[in-house]
């Protein structure tokens, strides 16, 4: 029950958050109001389709004008929505968390991903979304891109570069080596995602870095009961990034899925908002 | 922690209400409406 409910969540949320069936027909993007607001997940603001703003490349654009050199808005937003919920809109609303899951289901040997590359996305947001835009204001060295756009995003080159691309001309004429290097990006990522449980999310993704954050402190709490847990691994096999929830209930890595919940068998898993 | 999650609270909505009384809300609108050169590839 759990399964079906949160896949409908996210197929609903990526119809919702990607509406505008004008841009994906003309190759146009939406210009309305809402994209003053963010959506939650990793998803473009350059896709047709999209009705609000990514918070990630907004965070950038905003870092990166002299004006501002920091975005109190998104900031307010990210620790808004991290502190309700966590890492829960990664398990739950996140558009291209949902893509690598379907990819996962391609049956393919699968392999697991060392603990260790886990700590990568870290230093992606570090550097991306904070360092570069910084030294652009500070030194004027010429740094003035949104990095993890430019160089990393698949989200982008999946939603916005290939629809686009297709719809337009102009915009196909001018593709070249960055488009290649984006396009190889998203191809890894997508054939990393047929044998990896969301590779994406776990190494790179610098929005699921700030959620994770949150995870300790969320009012969102995930719990572990130690006397009805037999440690069996139930949860671990399915968890969608193999976190094993009865070591670290609200660790980083978890997104708040609910399939350790479902899966258990000795009903030790349960989760809930916190005092508020 | 209850403490520190309704601080958490109250700093993401003065957060929240700084940006858009500075004007940062309407210039990540103004970034978002525009195609983003860097998402799609081009640079």
């Amino acid at each position: 029950m759990v399964k079906i409910k949160r896949y409908w969540i996210q197929i609903t949320s990526l119809l919702l958050g990607n509406s505008y069936v004008k841009g994906f027909l003309e190759g146009t993007i939406y210009n309305g109001n809402l994209k003053k607001i963010c959506f939650p997940g990793l998803n473009c603001y350059s896709c047709p389709g999209a009705l609000g703003s990514c918070p990630i490349g907004s965070m950038q654009a905003i870092a990166l004008d002299i004006k501002y050199k920091f975005s109190m808005y998104i900031a307010g937003i990210l620790i808004l929505i991290g502190t309700i919920v966590g890492r829960a809109v990664c398990g739950w609303i996140c558009p291209f968390g949902f893509f690598q899951e379907l990819l996962y289901k391609v049956p393919l040997k699968k392999i697991g991903i060392h603990k260790l590359f886990e700590k990568i996305k870290y230093i992606i947001l570090f550097v991306t979304v904070f360092l570069l835009p910084a030294l652009y204001i500070s030194f004027d060295l010429g740094l003035d891109s949104p990095y993890f756009c430019k160089l990393i995003c698949p989200a982008g080159t999946l939603e916005a570069g290939i629809p686009l691309a297709i719809a337009r001309e102009d915009i196909r004429s001018t593709l070249g080596l960055l488009f290649g290097w984006k396009l190889a990006i998203l191809i890894g990522v997508i054939l990393l995602s047929m044998a990896a449980k969301r590779p994406f999310c776990r190494v790179l993704c610098p929005l699921g870095a700030i959620y994770s954050i949150f995870n300790k402190v969320s009012f969102y709490r995930m719990e572990v009961s130690s006397t009805k847990c037999i440690r069996c691994g139930k949860c671990k096999s399915t968890c969608p990034v193999d976190h094993t929830i009865y070591e670290n209930p609200n660790g980083l890595e978890c997104i708040r899925c609910g399939k350790c919940k479902k899966i258990c068998t000795s009903s030790a898993v349960k989760s809930h908002f916190g005092n508020f | 922690m209850k403490k520190l999650r309704i601080s958490l609270l109250i700093v993401s909505i003065a957060l929240i209400s700084y940006g858009i009384y500075s004007g940062e809300m309407q210039q990540v609108f103004h970034k978002a409406i525009l195609i983003c050169l860097e998402c799609v590839g081009i640079g």
